[in-house]
């Protein structure tokens, strides 16, 4: 009989990682959904949802949300491919436009709102530059609760300067493997830039064009302290409500039920993005 | 280009050179609207830093200062004393330091192990694993910090750092399972190999010839997995009362903090994190790239 | 005593067969290639022997120790990799030390091992320095020395030469067979460059689809081919087939090739049971004479027609063709027959080697091997 040497070595490996994730992330997913479908004696009820669906808040928190995020994703992914492709240019100092253009990596939601807060408030640097160029004759109150619109747009340029970078990298990533060979070729046979990119880069970025949008678009519907510190109460979104009912108004079932809407909102996402955007492996081959 | 239809020797010597010239005129042209987009967007990206780092230093009067002035008008620690001095910034700021290290240290115990075995054996269910720690990615913080909240009260370690950082590692844990298993796989497989040949352990063999090579990469994805935890707000904030988080801290008072507070605790959260991004810049590449597989 | 033995081994990767029950005997200091194509199991088998993989069935004896269940480390062997796999973040003479550092030798026996190595390849002033800083070719010399410093009789080589451009490989072949033959190691040897198998090997054995297709020295390998692979693979260029239906009359046994005859020499039983059925002439390029001419003569020579010549310096290698088939030859390089002559073959009988047309293994004995025709 031959000795197994080390069969079990593998598992042996991972079983840490499968009991952690076992306990802080299948059993929570569970325990929220039971959660979400009790009331607040306990009991099995779809009351909670009812409470949900029925605030007063509900409609323009997942108004808002989506419309962050329908807004963030494009111009978020316009840039980032901007971004990817000066990189990938391989312009003198690369190394250093990447740096730059990966600042806001280290940058918290939290750190990201204040600083666009110090933009758009009523003495900040926006009013300042319009004034200067004289487009305002006084600082227009951007920050103003009854103009949602001013409010959105701080939250969607706020969270577009955050998470660029991860998506910028990714993208580069992408590109990187891109073999050389297929860009020489396209130059070869007349390809202009733009024709290029069409035609030869975005195709072949696929794959990572897909996981980047599918991730992104998974975090968008978590924002939360980027609202509160550009909006305060002005502006609300499903992750702020599911904290309101949990921290102010004390009820767990509720938070519960926001947070399996926003975990609904991802996945229906994801499966929307698998389908329009399929990845065809063979693309590389 | 199709101008070409005679052959070269018909073309008179002193024509082609204009040509040329064009040629690389346009080169040049493209080439400096390259260098323009990217300085934009270099400035995109710095000028907000700058704008609340101004801000920051200067004296809390001063804050209120409008119009704004590009150029500082007087530089002062005066905001920063203000926020630090601030009832529980401090040891929030503590707090966080050591959520994010016990995150740090907690994620790469159990992570880098499972990362290796990914990166060396092959064995039934591998696929399956990397797709289930692939999808745990997917899932939103806030469907795991409630749920996780009430769990925690139960077992008597809420409002603790550890609850957080117990939190943040279920957080980082794919990341640091996918990242290091990538680094493990940049190493050659038969390095191990010819350490066995030579008389080593397996064990013997991973001391001392993978973990050498593949620490920088680790190195950078702990660092990663810290400016991750030193970042969070949401779990931090639902997970803690009293002992916050300082981003937690931060969240909580902001609304009714004053603007230099705001400004100051801004710059506080973002340093840390720009220097450290530096430190591992030449890694951010690697790093994302293997996330995506 | 190192000699190595193989019994019955077989390596199984899900349902394939990787080795597939292989016998076979290395004598002590014997240097045994295992030759054949990519997948044929031969980097398998090697791995198996040094424990890195390990096998379904069989046994494996090192030097009268049976190691089928000891892990690499204590089967006491050598091995070199094809990348070199030197390790990148020690110096030189820590990579050669390497080895010796694990048996926990003294700092000075360390030393005067690591200087004798890199001494018998080279290497000596590039000890302080880091794999980095080294040719290519320079790293491939660490790895042979991190293997001979361990003086462990049996060294395992896994296509060394490989990733050597063409030139440092020629010099690099004779280098280690002398180097091998110096530190009277047994040594088992990878490639699949027959040219170096050839060149190096005292035996070879050719592999073919996980099993051991033939093990000889060389010459008989390369003038007595077991089957219609091995004779195909071995030489260049590969030796050529000829189908002909084997005839008999009064003078003998013979076939009838392109409007002449080729008779047989071989006067064995075995050939005499295939009369009247179709038989594989080999016989490789060397052994056919071309001589100008069309057969007119009617002396029974073989025809044919040349299509290209190739002048190789040392000779000119000419491509005839002959009905539908095709086959080489080589002339004098001042040959004057060139292309679309008609030309007319001398086959040496004596060099035939006759294989069974369905099976394509060798029938009768082993064709006489004249020194006076080395292979090119």
């Amino acid at each position: 009989m031959r000795s197994q040497r080390l069969g079990w070595a593998p598992y042996a490996l991972l079983l840490p990682s499968l009991i952690y994730m076992a306990i802080f992330f299948a059993a929570p997913m569970l325990q929220s959904f039971g959660l979400a479908f009790q009331d607040q004696s306990g009991a099995w009820s779809t009351a909670s949802i009812e409470r949900m669906l029925r605030d007063a808040q509900f409609q323009r928190a997942l108004f808002t949300t989506v419309a962050l995020i329908v807004l963030i994703i494009p111009i978020q992914f316009a840039l980032a491919l901007a971004m990817a492709l000066v990189i990938n240019a391989r312009l003198k100092a690369s190394g250093l436009w990447l740096y730059v253009f990966a600042l806001p990596l280290g940058v918290s939601e939290l750190a990201a709102g204040i600083i666009w807060f110090n933009i758009f408030t009523e003495r900040g640097w926006l009013n300042t530059i319009l004034e200067g160029f004289g487009l305002v004759e006084r600082p227009y109150i951007f920050l103003n609760p009854q103009e949602p619109f001013w409010l959105i747009l701080a939250v969607v340029l706020a969270e577009s300067w955050r998470a660029t970078s991860i998506i910028m990298i990714i993208l580069v990533a992408g590109l990187q493997s891109i073999p050389r060979d297929y860009l020489e070729a396209a130059d070869v046979f007349g390809a202009t830039t733009m024709q290029k990119v069409r035609r030869v880069i975005l195709p072949l970025l696929r794959p990572s064009l897909q996981v980047a949008l599918i991730l992104r678009t998974i975090l968008a519907f978590q924002v939360f302290a980027t609202v509160i510190a550009i909006a305060g109460r002005g502006l609300t979104v499903l992750a702020a409500e599911a904290y309101r009912w949990y921290g102010d108004l004390r009820d767990v079932h509720v938070a519960a039920a926001y947070a399996g809407l926003i975990l609904l909102l991802s996945i229906i996402s994801t499966i929307l993005f698998l389908w329009l955007l399929p990845t065809r492996e063979e693309q590389l081959a | 280009m199709t101008a070409d239809a005679r052959p070269l020797a018909a073309v008179p010597p002193e024509r082609a050179p204009l040509r040329r010239r064009r040629a690389g005129r346009q080169r040049l042209v493209g080439r400096g609207l390259l260098y323009l987009v990217a300085a934009l967007m270099a400035l995109w990206v710095l000028l907000p830093v700058y704008m609340v780092t101004v801000t920051a230093f200067s004296p809390r009067d001063l804050v209120f200062l409008y119009p704004k002035s590009f150029i500082p008008v007087e530089i002062s620690t005066d905001s920063l004393a203000f926020f630090a001095n601030a009832t529980g910034v401090i040891p929030a700021l503590w707090r966080s330091v050591q959520v994010a290290i016990v995150t740090l240290i907690i994620s790469m115990v159990i992570g880098a192990p499972a990362g290796y075995a990914i990166a060396r054996f092959a064995f039934r269910g591998r696929n399956a694993y990397r797709l289930l720690i692939l999808s745990t990615r997917a899932f939103p913080i806030v469907i795991l910090s409630i749920p996780l909240a009430i769990a925690f009260i139960q077992w008597g370690i809420y409002d603790t750092i550890w609850a957080v950082a117990l939190m943040h590692t279920a957080l980082a844990l794919p990341f640091t399972v996918l990242i290091t298993s990538s680094i493990f796989v940049s190493v050659p497989r038969e390095l191990e190999e010819a350490a066995q040949t030579l008389g080593s352990t397996p064990v013997g063999a991973f001391f001392k010839v993978v973990l050498p090579l593949a620490l920088p990469g680790l190195a950078a994805a702990a660092i990663f997995t810290f400016v991750l935890s030193w970042n969070e707000v949401f779990a931090a904030v639902i997970l803690t009362l009293r002992e916050r988080t300082l981003p937690a801290l931060v969240l909580t008072v902001l609304t009714q903090s004053p603007l230099p507070f705001r400004f100051a605790a801004a710059f506080f959260m973002l340093a840390p994190s720009l220097i450290v991004i530096f430190f591992i810049r030449k890694y951010l590449l690697g790093l994302w790239g293997r996330v995506v597989k | 005593m190192a000699e190595i033995r193989l019994e019955r081994v077989s390596t199984i990767f899900g349902k394939v067969h990787a080795v597939d029950d292989v016998d076979l005997t290395i004598a002590n200091e014997e240097f045994m290639v295992l030759l054949g194509p990519s997948g044929c199991g031969k980097t398998t088998l090697l791995r198996s022997v040094a424990g890195l993989e390990q096998i379904h069935a069989g046994r494996i004896v090192l030097a009268d120790r049976e190691v089928t269940d000891l892990p690499p480390r204590k089967r006491d062997i050598a091995m070199v990799f094809q990348s070199y796999a030197v390790f990148p973040h020690l110096t030189v003479f820590e990579n050669i030390a390497f080895g010796l550092r694990m048996k926990k030798m003294t700092g000075a026996e360390v030393k005067r091992r690591v200087e004798k190595a890199a001494d018998l390849l080279h290497i000596g002033e590039l000890l302080q320095r880091h794999p980095a800083q080294v040719s290519g070719g320079q790293r491939q010399r660490v790895a042979v020395a991190r293997a001979i410093a361990m003086e462990s009789g049996v060294i395992l080589m896994d296509e060394p030469l490989s990733n050597l451009d063409a030139l440092l490989r020629i010099e690099m072949r004779a280098e280690l067979k002398r180097l091998l033959r110096e530190i009277k190691a047994t040594t088992i040897y990878v490639t699949h460059d027959q040219v170096e198998a050839l060149s190096m090997g005292d035996r070879i054995a050719v592999m073919r689809a996980g099993k051991i297709v033939q093990v000889g020295d060389p010459l008989s390998v390369y003038n007595a081919p077991a089957d219609r692979f091995v004779g195909g693979f071995i030489g260049n260029p590969p030796m050529n087939f000829l189908s002909a239906v084997l005839e008999r009359d009064e003078a003998g046994l013979h076939v009838a090739i392109g409007g002449g005859r080729v008779v047989v020499s071989d006067l064995s039983s075995e050939l005499a049971s295939h009369v009247g059925r179709e038989v594989v002439m080999g016989i490789r390029a060397e052994n056919v004479e071309v001589r100008p001419g069309n057969g007119a003569a009617n002396n029974g020579a073989v025809t044919a027609r040349c299509l290209v010549v190739e002048p190789l310096g040392s000779h000119n290698l000419l491509t005839l063709s002959l009905g539908e088939t095709q086959l080489k030859a080589t002339t004098r390089p001042d040959d004057p027959i060139g292309p679309d002559d008609d030309v007319m073959l001398e086959i040496d009988p004596r060099r035939v080697r006759w294989l069974d047309a369905e099976s394509g293994v060798a029938i009768g004995p082993a064709p006489e091997i004249n020194s006076a025709t080395t292979p090119a």
